[in-house]
């Protein structure tokens, strides 16, 4: 297992920027998880060799942040915030209705493996509640009528 | 009021750098490269700007702090892992405005004699960190950085990097584990060098003090708190968003015309006024406090990051906090036990209340566990929860006796309010009738 050219032109590019490797790390964290989709038990170790650290210390790094995946996603990941301004606008009953509309639970991936639907904590978006963030994209003044919308274009 | 940081935001393609110049854009820097960098450290230390990542730290004082004599390089950290629940400006300045930031940023890093500085932005946050590097790309190709570079650095979900010593461990490939300071990052930071961490609302207001000088941006607020300040502002209130606010304006008066008050039929029972972890002040205390450092602290709460989140009379105190302790809890690094075992005990003990299964005495346990996290633990997230614990207790009770009871009028569904058409903390599907 590798990187492809792409990611290790990014890599070496990012070593650039500082004076020791390890600080590289969830920069290349990213490039893998943009080119394996996740980062598995392989990942971790292939990143740790790339960046001259323990598997361990990759490993804990991963498990630090809530962004890395440690299993593979849906094709779509359905990032319901839960946090106190999204829930004054009512983002328990968004969420309700994802989970009825889908069929999984928060957490959960549907069998066709084209949603996986979670709750986050608070999107910095608190004047547009209910936010979803669906892969790296913001949606805003959410309700289930909307969010139907967005899941048929998802198609 | 001059507008300091959102005279720009109205414009078309406001966030290029060909409309910053147009409207006079990097003058600022300009002018301060003319003046030696302990100067531009004084002009700073003059206005009297004070840091707008919520602890509001005199912002030329940290400047000054930097030794230049250890034969280190020096950092320049930016801090753009905005996180802190009610709290939105940083995106809208650096989605409309990243240009701001980037003189900002050059000013400070001269000041402090920087060769590097590094934009420590959330994971969540793509628009703007797109953005962010666009602006970077256009003003190293105009030659605005010199010999300075600025590296945009992606962090990957978690709050607490947006604490200044976490942050640092996080940009140095770790979990994000806040340090014990001292040593203080101006001495020994990132890398082991002497570093600055400043907020982007910070950074952003620079280019206004060197443009008009520091006498013209401490001529608006108050003594104490010079200058203007953004207020992003949510919850079910007329015209939710981003305001630039002249610090020291009555809050009654800034939530009336600016933000329109309520929606129609809401009626405000209470504010947290400074982002999810100060004290909440109830409608009276709104009525009488000002938008400063000093007014708030007079008032039992805290200015924060200025994130207002604005809570309606039909909103059960007990459900909001509840979500508030989820929230601290799932954010605790683990580092020290009074926070990752408070805010966990907490947590529980909400979540039974709020579902009606307290047992007597949950009160004054949520108080114990509170006074035991204050201050106690190396950052102040502990103190974060325990504010919130002890300030919606001592100004809602009856409503978490009516939980430990089981008789929360608020949680019951209401007639003609079936649960499907549920909003917001009320009653809810997702919970036992009570």
């Amino acid at each position: 297992m590798g990187f492809n050219p792409q990611s290790q032109k990014e890599i070496a590019e990012i070593l650039e920027r500082y004076p020791i490797k390890q600080a590289a790390l969830l920069p290349v964290l990213w490039i893998a998880q943009k080119e394996f989709g996740w980062i598995s038990p392989e990942t971790i170790e292939l990143v740790a060799q790339t960046l001259d650290l323990s598997p361990a210390h990759v490993y804990g790094v991963v498990t630090f942040y809530t962004m890395y995946y440690r299993e593979p996603p849906g094709k779509y990941h359905l990032q319901v915030c839960r946090t106190l301004p999204c829930a004054l606008m009512g983002c328990e009953s968004l969420t309700q209705h994802l989970k009825e509309k889908l069929g999984v639970g928060v957490g959960e991936t549907t069998s066709d493996r084209k949603f996986t639907l979670s709750t986050v904590e608070c999107l910095a978006s608190c004047d547009t509640g209910p936010v979803m963030m669906v892969n790296e994209k913001y949606y805003e003044n959410l309700n289930a009528e909307k969010a139907d919308q967005i899941l048929e274009k998802l198609k | 009021m001059d507008r300091v940081l959102t005279k720009n935001f109205g414009l078309p393609d406001s966030h290029t750098i060909e409309v910053y110049e147009k409207s006079g854009g990097y003058q600022s820097l300009q002018k301060a490269l003319s003046m030696t960098p302990e100067q531009a450290i004084d002009e700073t230390k003059r206005s009297g700007l004070r840091g707008r990542g919520g602890a509001g730290f005199p912002a030329g004082m940290k400047w000054g702090f930097v030794p230049q004599n250890t034969g280190k390089p020096i950092y320049l950290c930016v801090n753009a892992d905005e996180s802190e629940p009610g709290t939105f400006k940083d995106r809208a300045l650096l989605e409309k405005d990243p240009h701001r930031l980037i003189e900002g940023t050059i000013i400070a890093a001269y000041a402090i004699r920087a060769k590097a500085a590094y934009i420590y932005i959330r994971g969540e946050f793509d628009l703007p960190r797109r953005r962010l590097e666009q602006a970077i790309a256009e003003a190293t190709q105009k030659g605005r950085l010199g010999e300075l570079k600025i590296f945009v650095h992606r962090g990957a979900g978690a709050y607490i990097c947006g604490e200044e010593t976490a942050l640092i461990e996080s940009l140095e490939g770790k979990r994000g584990y806040p340090r014990i300071k001292p040593p203080f990052p101006a001495v020994q930071g990132l890398f082991g060098s002497p570093t600055v961490v400043n907020n982007v609302e910070t950074l952003s207001a620079i280019p206004y003090i060197f443009e008009k000088g520091a006498e013209a941006y401490k001529k608006m607020g108050t003594e104490q708190s010079p200058g203007t300040k953004l207020f992003s502002v949510c919850g079910p209130v007329a015209k939710p968003g981003v305001f630039e606010v002249e610090l020291g304006t009555p809050m009654r008066k800034f939530l009336t015309e600016e933000v329109g008050w309520m929606k129609p039929g809401k009626v405000l029972k209470a504010v947290i006024p400074g982002g999810s972890s100060v004290p909440v002040l109830n409608a009276q205390e709104v009525e009488q406090v000002n938008l400063d450092y000093e007014s708030m602290q007079k008032n039992g709460s805290l200015l924060g990051s200025g994130g207002m989140i604005v809570i309606d009379e039909e909103t059960c105190m007990v459900r909001a906090l509840a979500n508030l302790a989820h929230f601290y809890s799932h954010e605790s690094c683990g580092q020290c036990s009074p926070c990752r075992e408070g805010t966990g005990w907490a947590n529980k003990v909400l979540q039974r209340m709020e579902k009606g299964d307290a047992k007597p005495g949950d009160i004054e346990l949520l108080l114990d566990i509170g006074k035991k996290m204050t201050g106690t633990t190396i950052c102040v997230l502990a103190d974060s929860l325990a504010m919130p614990i002890a300030s919606y207790i001592a100004k809602f009770r009856e409503e978490f006796e009516a939980h430990v009871q089981g008789s929360c009028e608020i949680c019951k569904p209401k007639i003609g309010l079936g649960p499907s058409s549920a909003r917001g903390l009320g009653p809810s599907e997702a919970l036992p009738e009570i």
